[in-house]
């Protein structure tokens, strides 16, 4: 058990208070990108060679175009056919090269929420849920979560209704009640509004520090790479 | 779930062999009794007697050439309808409102439109009611051949009537591919008037992206039974409907005349669509040179009024062929020139209900099996596409418009051949392989646009929680695609609804449904029963179309995201 700011819809870009969560952390394991190399073709589209510490945030920046989403797809474990990639992903000692994206306890974040529109608001967390304890229990976390976000009370809503801060937020949450061994951003504040952005990124990085996960974000923005706090690797026009 | 993926992944495969085999397989079924050897009817040795007897029937050459004729206008006359009217309204609320009324345009069933155009404008129609007694002064009905005109015009107007919506709608989901808002206002934003911009700018790149439905239709046009029988000339009909009847001829020898004929109609939709293809590089030559002119206005308001009024004409006759089957259904005694049949009974209707049971349980069962196959295999292939992250294959393509460009009263013969040579015994299980063979292609074209549409990152994200790709297609993708998928099914109920040949061959004439009846009460003398018939017919398919809409709204009704993507 760790203990996570509690978060509440005004303003609130400082912890104010703290309280158990119901997501604990899986493991505190490094992810390390060992010498990947991503060709389209015959032509090198991308390298990088990165250990992420535990709590640590990498961030990528460089010019749309230069591989950075491929990058992250091939680490999720979605490259499309027409690229090639070598090099192997790894959480601390596990290899994750071979393993399928629904085993590798990657969270994604991208920049729309995509809170399934077939699903409720609680139905949407449940399904980020690993299928254990009882339905009581699983109810109880749902609201748990929900309250965190200063969204109590709407597990019955149709995401349809939220605002797009609540659904940014919703998504979250979603990915950290699937206990994910390490975070991966693609522009994830990117669509926010200014004030929604920097509400967002205090929230999505104080989580990722205290539950110590090794996280890797992708964006354009130089504020996101400057509020995360870890390294910054510029891809593309440096090299 | 471990037989997730390979159970997905062999689907497409099944597709392909249910559209290929059958086609394949019933042409080989219809060639060899073609050349003399049919060992069951006794046709024990090659010859080429069939065909001489074949080419000394009697009107020959006028069935090839209205099969010619009918098939290549109502094609031509479609396409510049659909063109003329996408040109004229692009990018206006007609079009929009259009768009949502062509899935249950699409839904009546050939038969019904056939018998409702007949009803309409025949001598004692509807049309000639409505001018009689003034202004046009008749008062006995006029003397002239309708249906069944000899130049087959009444029957190029039921083709177009059908063909128009099925055009409309594949050339709707193909404006986006061709980039065609953005050509559009970049032609008009350099000085080109509404429908020379479309013609100039819009149409090179949108006619190859409908090539292939468009050659559907002219397959379609020259090989049709139905809507011949019911709007064609009758002697001599056009050659598929003549095919039909040497198929039923109490003379099991005239069978191989049959196969003979079932070829030769094979060559006439080849010869239809090679015709069309000579033209298509006749017209590219030809209007290369004006592409480039210069010229900003040709002609556009002209054009535009043409292409409203004929959108308004088809509408007008759907309409009027409607309003006259349901009259038609509710009169007991209507005199001409009387406009209304007075009094309205429901004689026709009571009397028709002891005997509409089993064509309708039938028609029901047929339709929703056939439909329900279509579904797995279709849902199955495109899962198959994401899967695999590719797209089909350009060949894998083609074989779905297999059926639907070999005439089926070619291969469907065959098969019928292949049956009897086998011992088979004709039935309901064959009459639904055979629906499915024309159901699959709509379901999977209706589908498919929706389909490759859904963003990738939904399952991206499943994933990324621990989902399995099985957990990813029933709990996620499945959900996301309830509103197209039930619109798939009604689509494909409604085709196999409308299907007369398939039924009337397979089942040896032995399975009555709804479009059978209709279609040989149509050439009877009870025009209140067979108004009864062809509206059943619309009937069914619209309920389909009113449960699609109606259930997600009922089952999701506070999931806004779902309804309306």
């Amino acid at each position: 058990m760790t203990l996570l700011d509690s978060f509440t819809s005004s303003r609130a870009t400082e912890p104010r208070a703290e309280r158990p969560i119901n997501t604990e952390v899986a493991s505190n394991a490094a992810l390390i990108l060992e010498d990947i190399r991503i060709d389209q073709g015959d032509r090198p589209l991308v390298s990088l060679d990165a250990r992420i510490a535990p709590g640590e945030v990498l961030t990528l920046m460089g010019p749309s175009g230069v591989g950075k989403s491929t990058l992250l797809a091939y680490i999720a474990g979605f490259l499309a056919p027409a690229f090639r990639a070598r090099g192997r992903v790894l959480l601390d000692d596990t290899d994750l090269t071979r393993l399928a994206p629904e085993t590798r306890h990657l969270g994604l974040l991208f920049q729309d929420p995509l809170l399934f529109p077939h699903l409720s608001v609680g139905g949407n967390l449940a399904f980020g849920m690993p299928r254990e304890g009882s339905r009581r229990e699983r109810r109880r976390r749902i609201e748990a979560a929900l309250e965190e976000i200063g969204l109590a009370g709407l597990a019955k809503r149709d995401p349809e209704t939220l605002s797009g801060g609540q659904r940014s937020r919703v998504a979250l949450m979603r990915v950290l009640l699937s206990r994910p061994r390490a975070m991966l951003l693609d522009e994830p504040f990117s669509k926010l509004d200014a004030s929604l952005r920097h509400e967002m990124r205090s929230l999505v990085f104080a989580r990722v520090h205290r539950l110590g996960l090794p996280t890797l974000m992708v964006t354009h923005d130089a504020a996101d790479a400057k509020s995360a706090g870890g390294p910054v690797i510029e891809l593309g026009g440096a090299s | 779930m471990v037989f997730f993926s390979p159970t997905i992944r062999a689907l497409p495969w099944v597709a392909i062999a249910l559209l290929s085999l059958p086609v394949a397989g019933g042409l080989a079924g219809v060639l060899a009794p073609a050349l003399g050897w049919l060992p069951a009817l006794g046709g024990h040795e090659l010859t080429l007697e069939h065909w001489q007897t074949l080419a000394a029937t009697p009107g020959l050459a006028d069935m090839v050439r209205l099969s010619l004729t009918t098939g290549l206008a109502s094609a031509l006359i479609s396409l510049a309808i659909v063109m003329l009217f996408i040109g004229a309204f692009a990018e206006t609320r007609a079009l929009a409102l259009v768009r949502r009324l062509l899935s249950p345009l699409l839904a009546v069933p050939h038969a019904a439109a056939a018998i409702g155009i007949a009803f309409l404008l025949t001598p004692s129609g509807l049309a000639s009611r409505l001018i009689s007694p003034w202004p046009s002064g008749l008062d006995t009905p006029p003397d002239y051949l309708f249906p069944g005109d000899p130049w087959g015009l009444g029957l190029i107007l039921g083709l177009v009537i059908k063909e128009v919506p099925f055009l409309l709608l594949m050339s709707l989901a193909a404006l986006p591919q061709c980039q065609a808002q953005s050509r559009l206002r970049l032609a008009r934003s350099l000085g080109y008037a509404p429908l020379t911009a479309f013609a100039k700018a819009v149409l090179p790149g949108l006619y190859p992206l409908i090539r292939l439905p468009v050659y559907a239709v002219i397959a379609f046009a020259s090989a049709n039974v139905e809507v011949a029988m019911i709007l064609g000339p009758t002697t001599p009909p056009p050659l598929a409907v003549a095919v039909v009847r040497w198929i039923n001829d109490p003379d099991l020898t005239m069978r191989f005349v049959a196969s003979a004929a079932a070829l030769l109609q094979l060559g006439v939709t080849l010869a239809a669509l090679g015709l069309w293809w000579l033209g298509e590089r006749l017209v590219a030559r030809l209007t290369q040179a004006a592409l480039t002119d210069g010229r900003r206005h040709s002609g556009d308001r002209l054009w535009a009024g043409a292409g409203g009024l004929t959108t308004l004409l088809a509408v007008a006759l759907l309409g009027g062929s409607l309003v006259g089957l349901v009259l038609w259904s509710l009169a007991a005694w209507w005199p001409f020139p009387a406009t209304l049949p007075s009094p309205l009974s429901l004689h026709a209707w009571r009397g028709a209900m002891p005997g509409l049971k089993e064509p309708l349980a039938q028609t029901a069962v047929i339709g929703l099996a056939a439909t329900g196959l279509s579904l797995v295999l279709a849902i199955g292939a495109l899962e198959a596409e994401h899967l695999r992250g590719r797209g089909m294959a350009a060949w894998a393509e083609l074989v779905l418009y297999l059926p639907l460009v070999v005439p089926p009263v070619a291969f469907l013969f065959g098969l019928v051949q292949l049956q009897v040579q086998a011992g088979l015994a004709p039935g309901a299980m064959a009459v639904i392989l055979a629906h499915s063979l024309f159901v699959l292609p709509y379901v999977f074209l209706s589908l498919s646009e929706s389909y490759r549409r859904i963003d990738p990152r939904w399952a991206q994200v499943a994933a990324g929680l621990g989902h399995s790709p099985a957990s990813r297609f029933m709990r996620v993708r499945l959900p996301l695609l309830t509103v197209p998928i039930l619109t798939a099914a009604a689509v494909g109920f409604a085709v196999s609804v409308g299907q007369y040949l398939p039924t009337l061959l397979m089942s040896a004439g032995r399975l009555t449904t709804l479009t059978t009846e209709a279609v040989s009460l149509a050439s009877g003398g009870d025009r209140r029963l067979a108004a009864v018939y062809a509206l059943m017919q619309l009937l069914l398919p619209a309920l389909a179309f009113a449960l699609a809409l109606t259930l997600p709204r009922l089952l999701m009704h506070r999931r806004s995201g779902v309804l309306n993507p």
